[in-house]
This record gives C-alpha cells, structure tokens and sequence, in this order.
C-alpha cells in the first residue's frame, strides 16, 4: 500500500525535507503579509464603512505617503531576494550529481515506465532501489514528452525525446511510493503510473540475487520470454493484466473470453484473435474502446509473436 | 480631430500606427530569426553545406530588385508630396513590376530547388529557408495588393499634396518588407 | 436595450438607438463595437465554464466513470482555450476597452475606427474556425506542448488558423488603443491626468502588440510542422521540443499581464469612487503597470525549471521572476491605503473590487511557491498550480472584469443592476470560487498532478469539495448573468452620474450619444480629487 503523502515532514528522500523547509519559510512571510494585507483590507473596508443612506463624510485629501512607499518597495524586496536565494540554493542541492551514484535508465512512453538496470534487469512500471545509496535516473522518452514525478520524494523531472534528462535521489525510508506522470502525454496520461520500492540494502541485495539468477537461467520458456517482451514492447502502458481498466482493455483472462466488437459482432478471443489483435489492431476493435493501439507487425514476429500470445494464454 | 500639415506628411495617427504595426511585424520575423540562430548555432556544418545549394545570383538580383523598388516607392511619395500625380502612379507601376519580378524570381529558385529534390522536410535549413522565405513573400504579395488598390485609387485622383497618407502608410510597410530582405539574404545566402 | 431615441438629457440620441443589423454589423462606433465583443467573449466565457462544470462532475469520482479519458481531455482543452483565448484575453480590452478608452480620454471614438470594425470581424472569422476544429477535437492541452501536438491526428492545425486570426484582432486593438492613448486625449490631459484605467490599458496594448506575434509565428511553425513535415521540434529530425515552449511561453507569460493590467485598471477607478478618497501613489501605479509590462517580458522560463532547461537558465528566470512581485505589490498596498479613512460604501462595484484585492493576493503570494525554483519542482504540474492560475485569472481579471461590469453597466445600458441580486450573486461567487479552487492547494501540496482524468482515491475528498464549490459557484454567476438580463429591460433608469465619479464618463448621458461629448473638455486636474478642498492647492 503505497504511503500517503503528508503535507510536511515525509522526509522520504535526501531533499525532501528541505524542500519543505523552503516551503515553510516562504509560508511564513508569505502567512505574514497575508494576514497584515487582508487583515487591514477587511478592517478598514468595516471600519470606514458608510451607512446606508448616509452621505459621504470628509475625507483627508491623502494622495501618497513617501515613506511608506519606500518602506513597502524595499523590505519586500529583500524578503523575495532571500526567499529567492533560499530556493535556489535547495534547487542546486537537487541537482548536482552525487558521485558513486548507481545509475538506472528509464524510458517513458505512452503510458509505461520502463526502468532498466545496469545489470542489464528491466521492469515495468516498479522502480526497486535500496535505502540510503544514492540513485542517478538516466531518463529519456520514446515519444512525447513525459515527466517523472515523486510526491513524496518532492521530485520531479521531465523525460524529453531525443535527449537525457536526469534525477538524483537518494531513498530514506523504506516503503511504497507512487510515482505519477506530471506531463500531460495524451489519452492515458492519468493512468501512467509506477510504484517505487524501497528496502534496508541487505534484503535489497537478496532480492536483486534472485532476480539475476531467474534471468541467468537462460532457457526461458514461452510463457516467461512473454512476459519479459509483453513488457519491454509497452504493453502495460495501456493494458493491466490484474483487471484494472485502463486505456486499452484488460487482459486478465482474456483467452477464451467472449468478446464484445465494436461493429456488433461477439466472437471468442482465441490465439488468432490473439495474434490479430498484436499485429493489426484496429480490424476487430473491442467495444467501448478507441483505435489507438499501434500494430506491432514490425517489432513482434514469429516466435516473439507467439511467445507473446502464450503469455497472454497464461494470465488467468 | 487630425492634425494635417502637407509639409510633414501624413498626420501623427497614421504614422504612430503603422509603426506600431511594424514593431508586430518585427517580432513576427523575430521569431523565425530566432529560430535560425538556434539551429545554425547548433548545426554549423548543416548550415554551411546547404546553404551553398541556394544561388547567390537569384539572391543577389532580387535584393537589387527590391532595393529598387524601395527606390521607385519612395519616388512616388515624394512626386505626390507635390501633387505631381502622373509620376505617383508611374512610381506605383514600377514599383509592382519590380515586386513582381523578386516574385518571379522566387518561383523559379523554388522550382528549382523542388525539382532537386528539396523540400521544406529534407532538413532544417531548407525548412527554414523555406518558411523564411514563404512568410516574406505572402507579405510581398500583401505589399503587392495594396499598392494596386493605391494604384486604382491615384488613377480616381484621390491623392494629392494636402492628402496622400495611405500611399506613405504602405511606403513605410514596403521599406520594413524591403529591411527583412536584407536580413534574410545575407543570413541565407552568404553566411557560411 | 433601451427603447427610447432619447436619452435622458432628452435631445441627443443616444449610441442604441438606431436599430437594425448593418447598424451593428458595419459600425464605427467603438462603443457598439464594444458591446458586440462583450456579448461574444461572455458567451465564450459561459460556454468555458459549462464544460469546467463537467470536468468537476467527472471529477467527483476518481475512476473511469462518467466520460472517458479522451473526452476528458478534449473538454479540459476546450475549456483551456476557449478561457484564455476568446474570453480572458479579449474580454476587458476588447469590450470594456473600447467602450470606455475614448470616453475616458475626452475623444470621440479611437484612432482607427474603421480598424476597430475589421479587428472585430477578424475575431469572429477566428472564433468560427476555432468552433469548426471540434470536429476533430483537440486533446493537446491549451499548452499545445510538441511533439504531442506536432504528432496527434486531430484539428491542431485548424485551431492554430483559429487562434493566428484571434491573435491578429488583439494585436489590431492593441495598436489602436496606442495611438488612440498618444494622439487623441482631450485638451489639457497629461500622462498623469489621465485615469488609471488608461494607464492599465496603455501597458497592455505595448504587451499586446510586441508579445502577440510571437505566438503567431509558433502557431506558424507548428503548423509547418505537421503540413510540411519539417523538425523544428522534432528530435528525430534535429529540432527541439524545448525549442516550442520557449516559444510559446514567450507570448504565454506576458500575456497573463495583458488579462490583469486591465483588470487592475478598473481596481484603480473603483476604490476612489467608492471610498471617495483620492487614489493613493497614482504614479506610483502608473509606474508599476509599466514596470509589470516590461518585467513580464523576461520571465517566461519559470514555467520550464524541470523542463531540461539548464539550471544557469533556470536561476537567471527565478531570480528575474521575484521582480514581477515589487510592482504588484506596490498597487495592492496602494489599493490598501486608499481605503484608510475613507468613507466607504459597500455597493457591488466595490464589493467585487475588494474581493479582487483579496483573491489576488491569494493568487500573487502562491506564485512565490512556484518562483522558487526547490519549491516549484514539487508543485509545478499539480494542482497547486491549477489553483494559482485560477485565483489569479479568475480570482484576479474576472473578479476585475465583474467590477467593472458592475460599475460602468449603467454608462453601458442605462439601466441601473438590482443591487440584492448583485450582492447575493457576489456571496456566491466568493464562497464558491474559495471552496472550490482553495482544496487544490492541498491536493497539488499532496501530490496530485494536472490534467488528471482518473486519479489516486486518497485525492477524492478534496475533488468532491471543490466540485461542490463549483456548483455554488456557477449559481452566483447565473444569479448575476441573470441580473444583467434582467436588468436591461427593467433595472431603473440610470442617472448620468449613479456613483459620482470624477472621470469623464460620467459627464455624459446614461447611455452616451453616438458622439460622446458635446464639446470636448478641457481638462485642468487629476481625474480623484475627492476630498480636495477648493482653496488647497494641486
């Protein structure tokens, strides 16, 4: 269960703290000429209030104050140079590079995550990282611009096609955080969501252990060849495979499952169903659902193709 | 309500405008100009290569084309200061010929460039010369309509010392069309 | 309308009476041109907020329910556009403007009259090709951000025509109102004669003319793009996508200042008259709208800190941006101190303009959240900033845009407003608006980010309080739109001068003649001299 958000004081990352110290000191002179301005908005707009009916008193012939204006130009100016300073000095924190840093690539394309490590791992949608070792996320974008974003980290990045953009984390508490796109990228840009894992470094190391020991077992059947290419192709930006509805239809159980057309027609979803659906998308488009899905004739061949469809078959 | 002296030209409302209008115009192009110091500060070599593709003698023969017509332009206005009408409409007709001309000009180096194969898409200079160049001719053409209307209207005899405004309005336009040309020219043509 | 050829001082026809189509159609006079842009930008204005009500309805639930995606992000770019484009953008200059400038400044009509006419048409051809893009509706955002813009298969193309010509009709008012400013003030009328709505206005016609071709030329170039198929943004073919946002926000900023000058121009006129004291440091706003002008040209990078724009680049645009803050603060403590020892009455002119004063300094002291560069990383792209943009567009302009309506409705129609009306309307519009764009601060502090269809449960509580907030809301604007109706044809006969006010317009007959003025006055002092005695010195 991914932790709430708190206002203040997550402190989950590096900076995260900081920034929130940033935040509370520009709150408060910000709190400070919020209640002296309304406050004397309100107090004089009473105070000075006419009544109804009552002609217009005397009024001083008041057209500035030399003073005053010299006193309202300058301290406020001081005030936004420190607020200013303060803030720039938190965002250079953020941005400078953290030697020794372990680096992860992500990729972001309409709508996955895909976070590859240097032992050459990738996953989709969960970024998996150790507490306390610094990170240094490599990040570009396959399509339109995205931007990575950790609330509870107080992080966020844009990932730009066609260069690298980068984010230095470094975890401080373990747990579940979310992970949203903050850069509006197209129909399935809400639902463009990873998880963020954080664990103590030993249990992070065994995990990891096992991860390249499934992946160093070489042979690798349909099923599992499937899924590592369901994955890498993007699949999961638009389809869940736990029944959660997203862009495109779920596809929990989707073998043998009748389908709905959109031209009117029920058929049952069988391997060419399967095979079709990769290669040509828009021939028998699901109903209630838009003809957006690219086809994947070029990329998804033969034996690719059918460990796909065996992957698809699997998901119960 | 306007102040006229046929001495000083056209009233202060008229001028105060079409400057104003100029400045639009002037970050209009600004932004294409921008746009092309971006990508020439980051592809030298691109721009460099290509640009030797564009021929220099067009260019050069429509930058003398418009300068004359700048010329011709400016003749007219200072012919119909004076009332001298027949030589504001002479003005007029060169000054469209001429225009005309820098048109003809363009067609056949872009025709040329097609038939070799270049296209606004074929990389980033020729789509900004394209574009550069596309934008300064509609306001050619633009230029172009305006001065047959004044053409029409000299020919009514509605111009004269006391009223000639329109004519010095478009004078100033034609001038800053003329001013962008000699920007894009050497920034295109020559600059390797 | 009113019925009657005859004004009130009885032999003058006033500028409504000659009826018919064409007379609408072909005039030159800038105070029907004005009407007819005040009917258009509204109707825009309701139809944006129509399709805001749906958002919020679709937001009360944080799955899939309602609309789908798609058509949630077509109705947030709708909503976008059409605010900022054919409502925020125009509405003050285009109808208030063009109503009031030549009254103001003692002159007949503006510089250019026939101009003003065909700026008018041009917004209309724009408005009718904008409507036509729905047919293969837009789901970009009113950021149009590249590549997705440059990519999608949908009526950008179409929508930037739309847009170049709406654009077009605003650089041609703001010229106009240029020179009208500079050439035509009546006799005696210094700079610093003149009312602080013209200074407002004079500021915003310089944005105006220099910023708009700017968003020209991008909407050219994304245009090039898709027709033409050249990279300016494209990585693949060696363009930048940044390279578009520095365009875009190269207009996009400055023209935030072109939808508040104005505003805070009808601040300006308001306080005096309604606390019938002399504004306090007229220089000192007059300065400022300039200042606010010109600064706003050089901070457009504040909207790109985790763009991948260099921190140098970054640093250099915060730094700049805390500028923008001194001069606006300089005119709401002015505002402030003009009401110290007033003799205030609290009719709804007034009662818009503090709640101007206060939605803003809402909206002006988030910004210092979103200028500073560690801050901003966490809240830029959230809700935080949906807020901010709102209480300051929304809160700001439109609650200035509302005052003025309030203010000059009888000058406009003749007609005075029902007052409970107004003021009930105003409760509602000032509750509604905190309940509903208040909870997103929270939401965009927690995390939350824009342009969100479906969203993370743990964010519905706060969605269902500001969808309520929208609906109390959009009931005071009805109550006040109402109002306005009603009020045209039977709100009392509105005497020359219902508010007595120093500046020219109320010189002149509810509503005025075609002519404006009858002989064009002299001007000897300042437009507040409330409170001046007769013996004491200017």
């Amino acid at each position: 269960m991914p932790e709430s958000s708190a206002l203040f004081g997550a402190r989950a990352s590096l900076v995260s703290g900081q920034v929130d110290a940033v935040f509370l000191f520009i709150l408060a002179i910000a709190g400070f000429f919020f209640v002296l301005t309304q406050g004397l908005l309100i107090y004089f707009a009473l105070r000075y209030r006419r009544k109804k009916g009552e002609p217009p008193a005397e009024t001083p012939y008041i057209t500035g104050n030399q003073t005053m204006e010299v006193i309202w130009m300058v301290i406020p100016s001081l005030l936004l140079v420190a607020i200013f300073a303060y803030g720039m000095f938190v965002f250079i924190k953020m941005t400078t590079p953290i030697p020794g840093a372990t680096e992860v690539q992500v990729t972001a394309s309409q709508f996955q995550w895909t976070f590859k490590y240097q032992d050459g791992r990738s996953a989709a949608n969960e970024l998996r990282l150790a507490l306390d070792q610094p990170v240094k996320l490599i990040m570009t974008s396959r399509d339109v611009i995205h931007s990575l974003y950790i609330p509870d980290y107080r992080q966020k990045q844009d990932l730009v096609p066609g260069r690298y953009t980068y984010l230095w984390l470094v975890p401080k508490k373990t747990g579940t955080f979310d992970i949203y796109c903050a850069e509006y990228c197209g129909t399935g840009h809400s639902l463009m969501r990873a998880t963020l894992i954080v664990m103590p470094l030993p249990e992070y190391d065994k995990w990891v252990q096992s991860e390249r020991q499934k992946l160093k077992a070489g042979v690798q059947s349909p099923v599992e060849r499937g899924k590592a290419l369901f994955e890498s192709s993007g699949c999961l930006g638009c389809h869940s495979v736990d029944g959660t509805p997203k862009v495109g239809p779920t596809l929990k159980g989707v073998f043998g499952r009748q389908v709905q057309l959109a031209d009117g027609r029920t058929i049952t979803a069988d391997e060419e169903y399967l095979r079709e659906s990769i290669v040509e998308p828009g021939e028998d488009l699901v109903k209630g659902f838009q003809a957006i899905m690219p086809p994947y004739q070029a990329t998804l061949k033969d034996d690719d193709l059918a460990a796909v469809v065996a992957y698809l078959k699997s998901l119960k | 309500m306007t102040t006229h002296d046929p001495h000083k030209g056209a009233p202060v409302e008229a001028r105060l405008g079409i400057w104003a209008f100029l400045a639009t115009e002037l970050l209009l192009f600004g932004g294409l100009f921008t746009a092309y110091l971006v990508f020439r500060l980051e592809y030298p070599e691109l721009f460099h290569r290509e640009h030797l593709r564009l021929s220099r003698v067009l260019g050069t023969l429509n930058t003398v084309l418009l300068l004359t017509s700048s010329l011709t332009m400016a003749t007219g206005i200072a012919a119909i200061r004076h009332g001298r009408q027949r030589t504001l409409q002479i003005a007029l007709a060169l000054t469209l010929a001429l225009a005309a001309g820098f048109l003809g000009i363009k067609y056949v180096e872009w025709s040329e460039d097609f038939s070799h194969g270049l296209f606004p898409s074929s990389n980033l200079f020729f789509g900004l010369y394209f574009v550069m160049t596309g934008l300064h001719g509609l306001h050619v053409i633009l230029g172009m309509t305006v001065m047959v209307w004044l053409l029409w209207r000299a020919r009514r005899g509605d111009f004269s010392a006391e009223y000639n405004t329109p004519v010095e309005v478009t004078g100033l336009y034609w001038h800053f069309v003329d001013l962008v040309w000699i920007y894009l020219f050497p920034l295109l043509y020559l600059i390797g | 309308m009113s019925d009657e050829a005859t004004a009130a001082t009885g032999h003058e026809p006033d500028y409504l009476a000659q009826k018919g189509f064409r007379s609408w159609a072909c005039t030159h006079d800038h105070k029907r041109i004005g009407v007819m842009y005040l009917i258009a930008t509204h109707s825009f204005f309701l139809i944006g907020g129509i399709l805001a009500m749906l958002l919020r309805l679709k937001l009360l639930t944080p799955g899939p329910a309602l609309m789908s995606d798609h058509a949630y992000n077509v109705l947030f770019t709708l909503h976008g556009a059409m605010m900022i484009f054919l409502f925020i953008i125009p509405a003050i200059p285009s109808s208030l403007g063009n109503f009031f400038i030549p009254l103001l400044i003692g002159a007949r009509d503006v510089a250019f009259p026939r101009l003003n006419l065909y700026s008018f048409w041009i917004f209309v051809v724009g408005i009718v090709i904008t409507v036509a893009s729905l047919l293969q509706p837009i789901d970009t955002g009113w950021t149009f951000y590249t590549p997705y813009s440059a990519q999608t298969a949908s009526a950008v193309t179409a929508l930037s025509c739309g847009m170049f010509l709406v654009g077009m009709s605003s650089i041609l008012t703001g010229l106009n109102f240029i020179v009208t400013i500079h050439t035509m003030r009546a006799p005696g009328m210094t700079w610093y004669r003149m009312p602080l709505f013209i200074w407002g206005m004079y500021g915003t016609s310089v944005i105006q003319v220099l910023a708009t071709p700017v968003i020209g030329i991008t909407f050219v170039l994304l245009v090039a793009e898709r027709l033409l198929g050249i990279g300016f943004f494209d990585p693949a073919k060696g363009g930048d996508p940044l390279l578009f946002q520095h365009f875009f926000w190269f207009y996009s900023h400055p023209v935030v200042y072109v939808m508040i000058l104005p505003a805070m121009g009808i601040i300006s006129e308001v306080i005096p008259v309604f606390a019938r004291k002399p504004i306090f440091g007229y220089k000192a706003i007059a300065y400022s709208a300039l200042a606010i002008g010109f600064i706003g040209f050089l901070v457009w990078g504040h909207h790109m800190f985790v763009s991948g724009m260099s921190t140098v680049a970054s640093v250099i645009f915060s730094f700049l941006t805390f500028f923008v803050a001194v001069p606006t603060g300089i005119k709401i403590f002015n505002w402030i101190a003009t009401l110290y020892r007033g003799s205030i009455s609290l009719d709804s002119p007034m009662l818009y303009a503090l709640a101007f004063i206060f939605l803003f300094i809402i909206g002006g002291l988030t910004g210092l959240f979103l200028g500073s560069l560690a801050t901003d990383v966490h809240v830029t792209d959230t809700y935080f900033l949906v807020a901010h943009f709102h209480y300051t567009m929304m809160g700001g302009t439109i609650m200035g845009l509302f005052a003025g309506l309030h203010y000059w409705f009888p000058k406009i129609t003749g007609r005075m407003l029902n007052e409970k009306w107004a003021k009930q309307a105003w409760l509602f519009i000032v509750v509604g608006f905190n309940v509903t764009f208040f909870p997103m601060f929270i939401l965009g502090m927690q995390g939350m980010p824009r342009r969100f269809s479906q969203y993370p449960e743990k964010y519905q509580p706060l969605n269902i309080l500001a969808t309520v907030g929208s609906w109390i809301l959009f009931a005071g604007i009805f109550i006040m739109f109402l109002n306005f109706v009603r009020s045209l044809r039977h709100g009392a006969r509105a005497p020359d001068n219902p508010w007595q006010g120093l500046t020219l317009e109320w010189t002149v007959p509810s509503p005025p003649t075609v002519e404006n003025f009858e002989t064009i006055p002299t001007i000897t002092d300042w437009p507040y001299g409330y409170g001046k005695k007769k013996r004491q010195a200017k």
